[in-house]
């Protein structure tokens, strides 16, 4: 993999997330250099995924700010996320489309003049089931198509969601070669994941030590439903 | 523009794989119109007043019933966040949506309504002023409907609410496009609603995806 052009620091302060009525969390700061790796641990319902959501401009922040490259994201919203990529734990996979069309899709919507995509399906080994309809794909090979667009359009942020749900040992290798090249060629990633050692040299962010007082939760949680 | 073809041509293809939905839609259509002659009395006279309202109303069902195609789909399997990261800005994607919706609902009416009628005894001369309304007024039942469509992502029957937000969001499409058959053959009132009904496509082409949008990021929470 070649270098990936736009790789800059990217910085969070003093983060808070609101869902609803209650407050995932407060006061979350990071520091993310080019090459660098963070993983984001916590019990379920610490706000991994909402941190990640955050990060990734699909959530609004209850405070605290979001700099990449030194500059607020709000500066440039539409150039940030051209810089990052996001795997969520959903798949976005369409029964009735091809592996292939998949990829070719998303690239297309990145507005990627020439997608890797058969790179990105040699590194998830996809290539045999590329011209299948997805919904004939199990849950891992569905699991591999998601981070084969990781590859398939490169952008210096990764954000990924459980990348390893899923994946057999051999997927789980893949991801780590795909991860380890990514950073080698300068990229950062940001993995929400139970297992600590996913990525070697990563530094590690525990959420959850924000423990939620009863003033956080309305009188009738349910009332809503 | 790469990113535009890429998404029409996704709807579409999706749209034509999955060909039982635009089906389901134009056959409801079909079938809407043709209850009424059996409900009503098979009396020529009444048919050919009343055959312009059958069809526009259909034409509205037809249009509510596929909504939940627009969305829902996107938002349940995470493409929504993949989309709204996308290099097109989240308008643009539901214009796009949008016309993919018209194309395989709207268009379909359209071709479709001279043939129906004739089944309800319309005059040769009024289906070409019906087929023009309803060509110049889908594309804005296609662009109201994605506001309602937007706006119930995540309720728990989306369609029985979306049905609710938009059928009066149809009314002046249904009023002016039955007007244009009623007022008329050849006859200056009847150009006037057909203007009318362009023109409501035409104000509803940049304000529905604005509107749209805005729904579809609160979704994204």
């Amino acid at each position: 993999m070649t270098g990936i052009a736009g790789a800059v620091a990217l910085v969070a302060e003093d983060l808070a997330c609101r869902r609803g009525e209650r407050l995932i969390f407060t006061g979350v700061s990071l520091v993310l250099a080019p090459g660098g790796a963070l993983v984001l641990t916590g019990a379920n319902g610490s706000g991994k995924s909402s941190l990640l959501r955050l990060l990734a401009t699909l959530l609004a922040p209850e405070a605290g700010r979001i700099l990449w490259g030194g500059a607020p994201i709000g500066d440039d919203i539409a150039a940030y996320r051209a810089h990052l990529a996001y795997v969520g734990h959903r798949d976005a996979i369409k029964p009735a489309l091809s592996v292939r069309e998949t990829l070719g899709f998303w690239a297309a919507m990145r507005g990627a003049a020439r997608p890797a995509i058969d790179a990105a399906l040699a590194a998830f080994g996809l290539e045999a089931i590329a011209d299948w309809p997805c919904g004939w794909l199990s849950a891992g090979q569905r699991r591999r198509l998601a981070l084969a667009r990781l590859v398939a359009t490169p952008t210096p942020l990764w954000l990924l969601d459980e990348p390893s749900a899923a994946l057999d040992a051999d997927g789980e290798a893949r991801l780590a070669v795909t991860i380890a090249s990514h950073r080698a060629a300068g990229g950062h990633i940001i993995v929400a994941t139970h297992q600590a050692t996913a990525v070697p040299g990563a530094s590690e962010l525990r959420l959850g030590d924000f423990a939620p007082t009863a003033s956080d939760s309305p009188d009738d949680p349910l009332a809503a439903y | 523009m790469s990113a535009h073809l890429g998404l029409l041509r996704r709807e579409l293809l999706l749209a034509w794989r999955q060909g039982g939905e635009i089906g389901l839609a134009l056959g409801f259509f079909v079938l809407a119109v043709v209850l009424f002659p059996l409900g009503v009395g098979p009396e020529a006279e009444i048919l050919r007043r009343i055959g312009a309202g059958i069809i526009w109303v259909a034409a509205l069902l037809a249009a509510v019933l596929s909504l939940d195609r627009l969305f829902a789909a996107d938002h349940g399997d995470g493409g929504l966040d993949l989309l709204a990261l996308s290099a097109m800005p989240l308008e643009g994607v539901v214009i796009v949506k949008c016309a993919a919706h018209w194309v395989t609902t709207g268009l379909p009416v359209v071709v479709l309504s001279p043939f129906l009628a004739m089944l309800l005894n319309m005059d040769t001369a009024e289906m070409p002023v019906l087929a023009l309304g309803l060509l110049l007024g889908t594309p804005a039942l296609s662009l109201l409907g994605a506001i309602a469509a937007a706006l119930t992502l995540g309720a728990r029957r989306p369609g029985v609410l979306s049905s609710l937000l938009v059928l009066p969001l149809y009314l002046p499409v249904l009023i002016f496009g039955a007007g244009a058959v009623e007022a008329g053959v050849g006859s200056t009132g009847a150009r006037a609603h057909l203007l009318l009904l362009g023109a409501l496509s035409l104000a509803a082409l940049p304000l529905a995806p604005l509107a749209t949008a805005a729904a579809l990021r609160q979704a994204l929470d």
